[in-house]
């Protein structure tokens, strides 16, 4: 089961919230936990064990971690000696505790998600460095969404450290927070502050959050059904292991890729987000127009915005303001000057976010490099700021105008594009391939002796596609404006509401791309 | 207040500091950039601000960032 399959939107959303609405108020959390616990049950089977020894690890560790705290302000209290000795003491304690509770979640993640991976490079520099021994690979089945709830989890810990939050001795809601059925499988990554409070709460559900749940939901079919979808027979195509195609297919193949990224993974947290408010809970938002971006560093600020936000608080600022890197900040702003400097120092904290980020999405030598790819984007765009700044106030050029702006998306679009194209890539290597196809063999000869419509998709199902972007692409553009487009519509008669609901529904219905020729995208994030 | 504009506008000098209240939000100044802010900050006003204090809501305007300002030097 997945988020856009029948027997989820038809029977155990619907079901689920038909219990949730009848039962009592203090039953409704249950109810949510409960179903959370099938789902991931009915996609995960017996893995959901692992779930359950997360939600109580992170439970017991909160609580230790707590006890430190209060037993520290109890010490302070009865003591005049130094304070600040004594503060110290209790938090290299809590550090330990810390550590060790964030030791457990990774390691867990390590097993399920990288050990084959590491086995094989390191049993291939063993046997580079001719030592005659190498290590059994063992691959586990690592449970769907371990990814996205371990993350929660340390974020929960990690704040009880810090005491952003207070550890929740409520082991029902603390679960019910990491297991949330709509957004266990891709997220958002949510924090324990957002959400926990108010899946537990137990909210009625109104007409109105059943309609603006259902318009989402809706909003997200129609991308995944009718782009995503028709898209991936293309994908898939140009990206078969060992097809060789010219150049101008290959890119078509990229850019579809992206696009298809783009509508499946959005359209799957549209429809997460959508199921999540039919409950009057309010997940935060995971994408934000992303090609809107003036340069790759905002795109990510933009495109899967709970991971980047993820790393940003527990990895960037963490390590570029650590008192070890705060020194080194010094020393290279008196070389380098107030901007440099600073920038510097945040390249290496930058190179662990990307680093991380590489390997989040999967265990591969091509995600490594998709990483690293974005690293240099990043660094590059930063150091070269101050220059094309001091450029285009001497050349008079407005950065706001029309052709720069679309000049900024040219340049943004194609450097996404190519990095998607690694990151589909089966293996590092193919991704230079394909990647070498589309620089030496360039050629636009396969649009005009027809050669792209062997790909699997005719001229109307291209046509489609395009209609669709260009919808798509209006409302992103409305929703960059400020324009409200949900309150608007549901602002109007119940009249003009309901022929834009149907029409919505008759356009996925006869648009969609479905039956034989097409091919289903499966939830890609699922696996990450 | 005049001294933390004067930072912000050297940064990035396209933004009117007195009436944005989403620098954060709005992607004015991202990550790499609120590292310069932070190390020229603690430099001019004699502050450390910590890794927890870093959240939009105190760097959304200029006049978020001096309140966290005023707030970290009544705290030392």
């Amino acid at each position: 089961m997945n988020y856009l399959s029948i027997l989820y939107l038809f029977l155990f959303l619907p079901l689920t919230v038909i219990i949730y609405h009848i039962v009592k108020k203090k039953y409704k959390w249950r109810v949510l936990l409960l179903a959370s616990y099938i789902f991931f049950f009915l996609i995960s089977g017996n893995l959901l064990i692992y779930l359950l020894f997360t939600t109580l690890s992170i439970h017991h560790f909160g609580m230790w971690l707590e006890k430190i705290d209060g037993e520290c302000g109890k010490v302070l209290n009865e003591t005049v000696e130094d304070k600040k000795e004594i503060k110290e003491q209790f938090k290299r304690k809590k550090r330990k505790v810390l550590f060790l509770g964030i030791l457990i979640q990774v390691g867990i993640l390590f097993v399920y998600k990288y050990m084959p991976f590491f086995t094989v490079n390191i049993n291939s520099i063993f046997n580079l460095l001719n030592i005659p021994y190498q290590f059994k690979i063992i691959k586990l089945l690592a449970p769907i969404g371990v990814s996205f709830y371990t993350l929660e989890a340390l974020s929960y810990m990690i704040d009880v450290y810090n005491k952003k939050i207070n550890a929740d001795d409520n082991l029902g809601r603390l679960a019910l927070y990491l297991a949330f059925f709509p957004q266990i499988m891709e997220g958002p990554i949510a924090r324990y502050s957002e959400t926990a409070e108010s899946l537990y709460e137990g909210h009625k559900i109104t007409f109105k959050n059943i309609c603006f749940g259902s318009q989402r939901i809706l909003w997200g079919i129609l991308k995944k059904f009718i782009i995503a979808d028709r898209l991936n027979v293309v994908v898939k195509a140009i990206f078969a292991t060992g097809s060789n195609y010219d150049g101008g297919l290959v890119l078509l193949g990229a850019i579809s890729y992206t696009l298809m990224l783009y509508m499946e993974f959005s359209g799957t947290i549209d429809v997460v987000i959508g199921s999540a408010e039919i409950f009057d809970v309010h997940l935060p938002e995971n994408f934000r127009q992303p090609f809107f971006a003036k340069n790759i560093s905002e795109f990510w600020m933009r495109w899967h915005i709970t991971l980047g936000a993820w790393f940003k608080d527990y990895i960037f600022y963490p390590v570029s303001l650590s008192k070890k890197m705060k020194k080194f900040t010094i020393k290279a702003r008196k070389i380098l000057g107030n901007y440099f400097g600073p920038i510097m120092v945040g390249s290496v904290a930058l190179f662990a976010v990307w680093s991380l980020n590489g390997l989040w999405h999967g265990a591969g030598w091509n995600y490594i490099f998709f990483g690293m790819y974005h690293f240099v984007l990043i660094v590059l765009g930063s150091f070269l700021e101050p220059g094309v700044r001091k450029l285009c106030h001497k050349l008079h050029i407005n950065r706001d105008n029309l052709l720069y702006r679309f000049m900024q998306f040219s340049k943004l679009f194609i450097l996404v594009v190519i990095g998607e194209l690694f990151f589909r890539a089966n293996t590092l290597k193919e991704g230079f391939r394909l990647f070498g196809n589309i620089i030496n063999n360039f050629t636009l000869n396969s649009f005009f002796n027809n050669e792209f419509l062997k790909l699997g998709l005719d001229r109307a199902d291209y046509v489609i596609i395009i209609i669709t972007l260009i919808i798509i692409f209006v409302i992103g553009l409305l929703k960059e404006k400020g324009v409200n487009i949900r309150e608007s519509i549901a602002s109007k008669n119940i009249v003009i509401r309901w022929v834009i609901y149907f029409s919505l529904i008759m356009f996925i219905i006869i648009f969609g791309a479905y039956g034989p020729g097409y091919a289903p995208v499966d939830p890609i994030y699922a696996n990450f | 207040m005049e001294k933390l504009i004067e930072i912000l506008e050297g940064l990035n000098p396209e933004v009117d500091y007195r009436s944005v209240t989403n620098l954060v939000d709005g992607r004015y100044l991202d990550s790499l950039t609120i590292l310069s802010l932070v190390a020229e900050i603690e430099d001019e006003f004699e502050v450390e601000i910590p890794t927890v204090e870093i959240i939009p809501s105190n760097f959304n305007s200029a006049e978020s960032i001096y309140a966290l300002i005023t707030k970290l030097q009544e705290e030392e």
